[in-house]
């Protein structure tokens, strides 16, 4: 689905990645791990188009992608992502915020919905029903109208979760998806990216440091350490990897 | 000797009111007139605010610049029409410029960075306006008969009332704009979070632009009102601290709360110089604005329509 090919990025003489290579593979759940300040983020903000990369190029579905592609033109093209810190607009309800996932569907354009009323809002509907199953999938329909600041932290990143489907992208990257929640919510977030892959169809690409969670639900992992990647494989192979357990795991990982 | 004070401050003023109606009321429409005008200002704040959390320093000196070369234009002998649509297309090719120059290096930075950029284009502005229509007072005349007309017995300038017409019309369109139709939406998510914005596929260069050419349009209109009333000058740029306590009154986020708030000001202060002017030896409507917004901010700081600011710790 997506080649990142010899991926180098540098932020003046830090090197956050070196010549990495990873391809995302359709309809799989992708774990990227690694320690702190491996590159994680990078990568992820490098397929999205936050930074471009000084050298290597990405190959989205078979088209090598123009390389100063701005994020906005990389989500049109259907790849939807969350963030480490949940970056939510704070200030709307839980529903407007998933409206706004809904904006690159919006065929009227911005300036001919005020114009085409009719038309416009029949959209807002069909956009509102869509919504609506996306609500229904995350079980948030009790905070549909509750401005998301007010919501604690493990349902912010639900929230943030579904206007990233709201898109109805075909690749979710997921930063982070379960920092700082509870054991229960880290096993309702897990459920949801198996469901979010099976009954949707979106591949899922997720950076993860729980290792527990991340030998479940992953199909494969990509680790990477000081901006190279070091093993590429399924969980039971990367697990007894002597440069991943030198460099991340730690030996109990190893033994269990 | 108190009993006597206290019956000049709090009663007599009121008898006066109740005496003589129409006078009253005459106040009250100058007040509305006055706060329409500062409304207008207030709005450009709003609407860049809403777009972008940024608070745009420029404002002020942005509705001087469009009365400056709306009046420029019409000094070369261009005709009133053909001058409103090139200084509309000069305040939207400034919004681009804005966008390209300004806002777009300074993506993702803390709202205060840009607070700061905004400084730094008031004066590049200011020394811009200067520098090609010079520094002198100028009249704006764009011919609309000045001669007040007789309405229930009130005398009312028709300048003022067409400025209010106008000033209803542009805040009902941009009201529908930002509520109604996903295009608010869009706007408000650009303000709360840049990123965010741009991963769920909002164009942020395009909502930019489109924000502050409309903010500058806003200035124009802003400008030809207080131009036409007070004549072309430097000193216009100094309403857009008229302009604070009206946002502090509304709301940095609302644009009805822009208008009320400019509605609210504008008569109160015209009420309170009236009837208790006489008592401070006048000059109540220097200061009265701000006394206001102070109340405000001890009691309501987000403003009367203003959203709750939540705050995590």
């Amino acid at each position: 689905m997506l080649q990142a090919q010899h991926i180098a990025l540098a932020f003046g003489a830090v090197q956050a990645l070196s010549d990495v290579s990873v391809d995302i593979h359709t309809g799989e759940i992708l774990a990227i791990i690694g320690p702190n300040g491996a590159g994680k983020t990078s990568l992820l903000n490098v397929i999205n188009g936050v930074y471009y990369p000084q050298r290597g190029h990405i190959v989205f579905q078979g088209v090598e992608r123009s390389k100063r592609l701005r994020p906005y033109q990389v989500a049109r093209q259907g790849i939807a992502r969350t963030f480490q810190n949940v970056a939510l607009f704070k200030g709307m309800s839980t529903l407007d915020n998933l409206m706004t996932g809904r904006v690159l569907h919006m065929h009227t354009g911005l300036l001919s919905q005020a114009l085409y009323w009719g038309r416009a809002r029949r959209d807002e509907e069909q956009h509102r029903a869509y919504v609506e199953t996306i609500i229904d999938f995350l079980e948030i329909e009790a905070i549909r109208k509750t401005p998301v600041g007010r919501l604690p932290y493990g349902l912010q990143k639900r929230v943030e979760l579904g206007r990233a489907l709201a898109a109805e992208p075909v690749l979710l990257l997921l930063d982070e998806p379960m920092a700082g929640m509870n054991v229960e919510e880290k096993a309702d977030m897990c459920r949801y990216i198996f469901d979010i892959r099976d009954e949707f169809g979106i591949t899922c690409v997720l950076i993860e440091h729980d290792m527990g969670v991340v030998m479940d639900i992953s199909d494969r992992l990509v680790v990477l350490d000081y901006g190279r990647k070091i093993a590429d494989g399924p969980p039971d192979v990367v697990r007894t990897d002597q440069a991943v357990i030198n460099a991340y795991l730690g030996v109990a990982y190893a033994d269990a | 000797m108190a009993l006597d004070s206290s019956l000049a401050v709090l009663v007599a003023p009121f008898v006066d009111m109740v005496s003589s109606p129409i006078f009253f009321a005459e106040v009250v429409v100058g007040g509305l007139m006055t706060g329409v005008m500062y409304a207008m200002v207030a709005l450009g704040f709003v609407l860049i605010f809403k777009a972008s959390g940024v608070f745009n320093f420029a404002q002020g000196v942005m509705v001087l610049f469009a009365a400056l070369t709306l009046v420029g234009l019409m000094e070369h002998g261009l005709s009133v029409w053909l001058a409103l649509v090139i200084t509309t297309v000069v305040m939207i090719v400034l919004a681009f410029a804005i966008e390209r120059v300004v806002l777009r290096p300074l993506v993702n930075q803390p709202p205060f960075t840009l607070l700061m950029a905004t400084i730094g284009l008031t004066f590049f502005l200011e020394g811009l306006g200067e520098l090609v229509w010079g520094s002198n007072v100028k009249k704006l005349n764009l011919g609309i008969p000045e001669a007040p007309v007789n309405v229930g017995g009130m005398l009312l300038n028709q300048f003022d009332l067409l400025a209010a017409v106008t000033a209803a019309t542009l805040v009902a369109v941009l009201a529908f704009l930002s509520q109604k139709t996903s295009i608010g939406r869009a706007l408000r998510a650009v303000a709360d979070d840049h990123q965010a914005a741009t991963a769920v596929g909002i164009p942020l260069q395009t909502i930019w632009v489109t924000v502050w050419s409309v903010a500058g349009i806003v200035a124009l209109v802003g400008g030809i009102m207080w131009g036409a009333k007070s004549g072309v000058q430097f000193s216009l740029s100094l309403i857009a601290l008229k302009a604070l306590p009206v946002l502090i009154l509304g709301g940095l986020t609302s644009i009805p709360g822009a208008i009320v708030g400019g509605l609210i000001i504008g008569v109160g202060e015209k009420i309170a110089e009236v009837y208790w002017g006489p008592l401070v030896g006048g000059a109540i409507e220097n200061w009265f604005a701000y006394m206001l917004a102070m109340v405000f901010l001890l009691f309501r700081p987000q403003g009367l329509f203003g959203e709750e600011i939540i705050e995590r710790v």
